[in-house]
């Protein structure tokens, strides 16, 4: 076992500290140590995106970062994007284009996705799937999360119009 | 997957990330982005006693662009890369390879550095800057050198620089004329089955300059003088390309993977360069 | 009657029942991140376990030394066959009726076989001590082609079987050889052939591949030695089955243990199976007494468990000249590695594979499989597939299109004229299946009017030429498939899984304010159980499918099922719902009866009620029902409004469709672009064609994958080339192409409601339509076989072969 380190990591917008080995990887930090079970762990070499969570306002697997590199970083995983009371429009929107099948990339998927839109807010469907490549769906064939994420950029610029 | 123990390290300067080398040898290695390094290590194939993370390390950051010269700070990524307006205007051929790098996640925090750097012949920038005839700025315990891109790769990771440098900026002469960078995967995330990076002017109707590599088809980056050779002064019809493509195969040594045999390797160079050549050349 | 009083229409509407398209009731959840996969269960004190695995494909384990490894703080225990064999459990039966080594006993036989169990207090030093355990192995020759293994001096893989001249499924003719499994009419079948005007002969080859669902296979396993109870959560597709064989394996009563499936991330076959290390986790928490947990990492999954396919298929048809088929001959030399753990119904080593005859008339026809030992992993499971329907489904239509060539005949039409006619159902095949129904001229029609197939052949003739005059290297390809399957095993007289017959189960309890809990024996790994299946219930009983829990996966709670693969939830436990269903409302009934003060002949059900017949104002909804069984004490009726119902189908059933795929391909690089993929689906009735259409698009997505370049791969020595995904192809967003679906809708004349199920339809159908388009492309060229998968350095071969790069 290596020596260990102290770490701080806002994540989700909660501060914590923690003693870890600097090997750990991310994804397990997010998952075992604070319980944010949603991101998942897919091939872990980088190709499927089920980890991905957003660190300091980018996309990445996390499953493919040391826990020391992200000493000082600012995370958002799936659990930080809504809350039951109030879902983010992504959530909303691969629930009604029927987004997800079996769920386990959906977390990844959606925080991906909200990122994409937040670069790009009225992407084309090319740029949609192009800007998804990192996330890989064993289950939908990707054709109603395209959808979903289509109809979730249109509902956020219709509410940005409205505004 | 899980990688061995080690120590980390976070210089916030240059020199202290060369001091750390120093002291620690061969047992050091740099990290930039990771998505290189870190899966090797998940896999055990590499074992490192101490990583030393360049993050912090503002020299290492930044896009300049000058009127005849860009420089390109190691620690750039590829997805500021590719939204570095300036940098797609002086240099476009960067924006179009760095598209057809990975994925938008790795291209978030994989680095220009990282990636010229590593000696990874599956790597793209290296062929490109070979290509752009860059220059890679070392800096090692004994100053700063420099050394052309086209002088910096010797075999399967191992490049010109020395265990305890690190590759800090790269320079890029301001190319006039038409790009192209065509690259045939097998999907996105995939490494090139041929790669051909293409630069070439115009003047009266014929190619006035040209310059050509070639990635993932050697255990090196190859930049065929010769290829561009045969397109110089010539009208860059079907002969001149097919003699491009020709001189071009002798230059490279592609290797039987799960991409497909050598034969089809280098059948599928030679169409890439050809359709690269095309490219650029309408571009010119 | 007043406004506010809902039309029947408007009753019917929020029943949310079949034929709805319901949003999910399980997405909830999982888009916020908070399903529950069994690497999210945390228990106090758990433990990992994880494996050292053989770098040899073959080899003696000479010493195993594990020393260093238990020294390592943190390290609780190192499991070797040793340890295990006291117990009898360092092998394990297989669902084929082979055995299987669960540690490496004395040999390896596969790259990255089971050798040691390493249990530590966490994955990180599981991962250090696997490191430290000192392996000696001593090198075997290797045998990765199954021909090379049936070779007389081929070396010996299965010493334990050395000598024993009889399996499970009937005498081995080799020390490699397995079974030789036979149906059909072989002499009348050579008789035709010999006969026959036209014949075509050709070796098809369905390529080794894996169902590599997002999550891999993993466990959590908990003895409590206090109570003396056993649970095991684990990525389960049969939870039932796997808590019979872990009381039989152990000893344990069945009553004390406990199988649940949570979430599961995705499955397709890779999760029927019992693998090593559920055995080891089990074993592990006995020993220590803590729960431990195993979770394969992908490399794991894709070198060790369960890989699908693997089928070399000999085949040879005969028709008339005008193209009317007389008869189909196939022999199957089938690899099914180091030990045989296919996932079939006992009865039938090779699956279903007899429905090779298709959606065709063919009078009569023979089909033998050899199943072969060699040094690769066990498995052929069915991926996203009946029991091998994959496999026929591919064979015929490949055999199909070569017989059009043969025949210089388009395959559309060759495929019409040897259609099974709409009036010949229930249809007996020559190989013994009965189909249920069927109308495959008016699928067929369908389809090729919806892709414009005629215009699309211009199209191609038109490209063909420009190709030939050297003013485009891309050739258009059209790929059509017709293709029948066989879902829904049971019925139990045929098919069991370890003597478990194959039936399925619904429980359904209906609450006093009248919502329901609803169990079943399936689980669902991504398919919409909670949400289809509540709508079923919804139909049959009234209620709206809103008010009603789909519960499934839990043995402590849930009727006993065989679970959930070869499509078979919708087909039976689909049907043991809707029969459910029917017992609830049968009691309902006679309580609405006493309710109304009439007899019970004297009501009708309509929609969530029961009306008095000719006095429709009259009537108790199926709410008023409820609560009326539970607060009034009713003559002659026990309180309560529940049913159990187990369903044994009498028959499987045959859901059909029509798929086209339209491919341009560069015959340089070898690359091709999907422009078109249209897909009819003709599963019966239609529960949520929501959820339909996206079966269907995943389905197709799969295919996609395998016909292009998905498969694993073994070099001559034994070692896995495809293990991660960089080299195994699971395409992106943006290599997928965009799906059309269209149906046509035959019920099941012996399913309750007509349902056939068609979760595995477009797996089955889609890999044809793919191939035949790449096969298409290059007809005119003389193509008439090449092997999947077809990505670019093979299909730059066949343009090569065939004199295309000048």
């Amino acid at each position: 076992m290596g020596k260990k380190m102290q770490i701080s990591l806002t994540v989700n917008g909660e501060v914590h500290y923690i003693l870890a080995e600097p090997r750990e990887l991310l994804i397990h930090t997010l998952r075992e140590r604070l319980g944010l079970t949603g991101p998942h762990i897919g091939c872990e070499t980088s190709h499927c995106g089920a980890c991905t969570v957003d660190m300091n306002g980018r996309s990445v697997k996390a499953c493919t970062v040391f826990v020391a590199q992200a000493d000082g970083a600012e995370i958002t995983t799936i659990e930080g994007l809504g809350s039951p009371d109030g879902l983010h429009v992504l959530q909303r929107t691969f629930r009604e284009h029927h987004g997800l099948q079996c769920g386990y990339c959906t977390p990844g998927m959606i925080t991906r996705a909200h990122r994409l839109l937040i670069e790009n807010p009225n992407p084309t469907e090319e740029e949609v799937r192009f800007g998804m490549a990192g996330n890989l769906c064993r289950c939908t064939g990707y054709q109603n999360i395209v959808k979903a994420i289509l109809a979730a950029a249109s509902e956020m610029n219709a509410k940005e119009a409205a505004e | 997957m899980i990688p061995s123990a080690f120590e980390y390290h976070r210089p916030g300067d240059l020199a202290s990330a060369l001091g750390i080398l120093s002291a620690y040898g061969d047992e050091a290695r740099v990290i930039a982005g990771g998505h290189s390094l870190i899966p090797m290590m998940k896999l055990r194939m590499a074992s490192v006693g101490h990583l030393v993370d360049l993050q912090s390390v503002a020299e290492l950051r930044g896009i300049t662009v000058a009127e005849r010269e860009v420089t390109i700070g190691a620690m750039v990524t590829q997805a500021e890369l590719i939204s570095h307006d300036g940098l797609a205007k002086a240099v476009p051929i960067l924006r179009e390879a760095a598209l057809q790098i990975a994925d938008p996640q790795v291209r978030y925090v994989g680095t220009v550095g990282g990636n010229v750097a590593n000696g990874d012949p599956g790597n793209d920038m290296p062929g490109l800057m070979q290509c752009l005839d860059a220059r890679f700025t070392l800096v090692g315990p004994g100053g700063p050198r420099e050394v052309p891109a086209r002088a910096f790769y010797h075999g399967l990771y191992a490049t010109e620089r020395a265990e305890d440098e690190i590759l800090t900026r790269i320079a890029i002469p301001v190319h006039a004329g038409g790009h192209a960078y065509e690259k045939q995967k097998r999907k996105i995330g995939d490494y090139a089955t041929a790669a051909a990076a293409v630069l070439l002017t115009k003047s009266g109707g014929k190619v006035a300059s040209a310059s050509v590599a070639m990635t993932n088809l050697s255990d090196v980056p190859v930049w065929s003088e010769a290829a561009a050779a045969a397109l110089v002064g010539r009208d860059c019809g079907a002969e001149a390309v097919a003699d491009a493509v020709a001189a071009m195969l002798a230059d490279i040594d592609p290797q039987a993977d799960n991409r497909g045999p050598i034969a089809f390797k280098k059948h599928v160079a030679g169409v890439i360069l050809g359709r690269a050549i095309a490219r650029a050349w309408s571009r010119a | 009657m007043n406004d506010l009083t809902p039309s029947r229409e408007e009753r019917i509407a929020n029943l949310k029942g079949l034929g709805s398209s319901r949003k999910r009731v399980e997405d909830v959840r999982f888009t916020q991140g908070k399903g529950n996969y069994v690497d999210d269960i945390k228990m106090a004190g758990m433990l990992f376990g994880d494996f050292v695995r053989s770098p040899y494909a073959h080899a003696r384990v000479v010493s195993i030394n594990a020393d260093a490894a238990r020294a390592l703080p943190g390290v609780v225990a190192v499991l070797t066959a040793a340890d295990l064999a006291p117990l009898n459990l360092h092998w394990m039966p297989t669902l084929a009726g082979d055995k299987q080594m669960v540690l490496a006993d004395g040999k390896v036989l596969f790259q990255g076989q089971e050798v040691a169990f390493v249990v530590a207090t966490d994955r990180y030093i599981a991962a250090d001590a696997i490191e430290l355990v000192e392996v000696e192995y001593e090198e075997l020759p290797v045998v990765v082609d199954p021909f090379a293994a049936l070779a007389p001096d081929a070396p010996v893989l299965r010493e334990d079987l050395n000598g024993i001249l009889s399996g499970a499924h009937g005498p081995r003719r080799h020390h490699n050889h397995i079974f030789l499994w036979e149906t059909g009419d072989k002499a009348a079948t050579e008789e035709a052939l010999g006969a026959a005007e036209v014949v075509a002969e050709e070796v098809v080859y369905y390529h080794r591949t894996h169902p590599c669902p997002l999550e891999t296979c993993g466990c959590v396993a908990s003895m409590d030695k206090v109570n003396g109870k056993l649970t095991v959560w684990g990525t389960f597709q049969a939870p039932h089955v796997v808590r019979t064989v872990a009381s039989l394996l152990s000893g344990i009563e069945e009553h004390n243990i406990r199988v649940v499936s949570p979430d599961i991330g995705g499955g397709f076959g890779n999760k029927v199976g019992v693998y090593p290390g559920y055995v080891c986790a089990i074993v592990a928490s006995i020993v220590t007494g803590k729960p431990v947990k195993w979770v394969e990492d992908r490399m794991d999954n894709l070198m060790a468990t369960a890989f699908a396919r693997d089928y070399w298929m000999k085949g040879r048809i005969s028709a008339t000249k005008e193209g009317r088929i007389t008869a189909l001959h196939c022999h199957v030399t089938a690899d099914h590695g180091a030990f045989d753990a296919c996932a079939d119904p006992t009865k039938f080593p090779a699956g279903f594979f007899h429905i090779c005859t298709g959606s065709y008339d063919i009078p009569v026809a023979y089909v033998g499989v050899d199943g072969v030992y060699t040094n690769k992993a066990p498995g052929g499971v069915a991926y996203r597939c009946s029991f091998r329907v994959t496999e026929a489904a591919y064979f015929i239509e490949r055999m199909i299109e070569v017989l059009a060539i043969e025949l210089g005949m388009d395959a559309a039409e060759l495929r019409r004229i040897n259609f099974i006619r709409k009036d010949q159902f229930p249809y007996q095949s020559a190989l013994g299946w009965e189909y249920d129904s069927g109308d495959y001229h008016t699928a067929w029609d369908k389809a090729l009017a919806a892709v414009d197939y005629k215009g699309l052949r211009a199209e191609q003739a038109q490209r063909l030429a420009e190709f030939r005059a050297g003013r485009t290297r891309k050739l258009l390809g059209i790929g059509l498939t017709h293709f029948t399957e066989i879902v829904g095993a049971g019925p139990v007289k045929n098919c069991d899984i370890l003597g478990m017959g194959m039936f399925d189960s619904c429980e359904i309890r209906i609450h006093p304010t009248g919502s329901a809990i609803a169990r079943l024996g399936t689980i669902s790994q991504g398919q919409g159980h909670a949400t289809t299946f509540a709508q079923i219930i919804a139909s049959e009983i009234g209620l709206s499918a809103d008010s009603i829990t789909v519960e499934e996966g839990d043995t402590d709670t849930a009727p006993y099922g065989l679970g959930t693969y070869g499509s078979r939830s919708t087909p039976v436990a689909g049907a043991a719902t809707a029969l459910c269903g029917r017992k609830i409302r049968a009691k309902a009934q006679m309580i609405a009866a006493w309710l109304l003060e009439v007899h019970e002949g004297d009501l009708e059900w309509d929609v969530d009620r029961f009306q008095v017949k000719g006095a429709p104002e009259r009537f108790k909804t199926m709410k008023d029902i409820a609560y009326a069984a539970y607060n009034q004490a009713i003559p002659g009726i026990e309180p309560g409004l529940e049913a159990v119902s187990y369903y044994d189908p009498p028959n499987m059933t045959y859901p059909f469709g029509a798929y086209i795929a339209v491919m341009e391909i560069d015959v340089d690089t070898g690359e091709h672009a999907v422009r078109q993929f249209y897909a009819l689906d003709d599963c019966g009735t239609r529960i949520n064609p929501m959820v339909i259409e996206g079966q269907v698009h995943g389905g197709a997505t799969e295919g996609y994958a395998i016909a292009m370049g998905q498969e694993i791969a073994y070099d001559e020595i034994g070692n896995v080339k495809t293990g991660t995904l960089m080299d195994f192809f699971l395409p992106t967003a943006w290599e997928t192409p965009h799906y059309t679906t269209d149906h046509t809708e035959t019920p099941s004349p012996h399913h309750p409601i007509g349902a056939k199920g068609v979760g595995e339809s477009p797996n089955v159908g889609s890999v044809p339509a793919f191939s035949n388009a790449v096969h298409d492309a290059f007809r005119p060229f003389g193509l008439r076989q090449s092997h999947m998968p077809h990505d670019h350095w093979r299909i730059w071969k066949i343009a090569r072969d065939l004199g295309l790069h000048g």
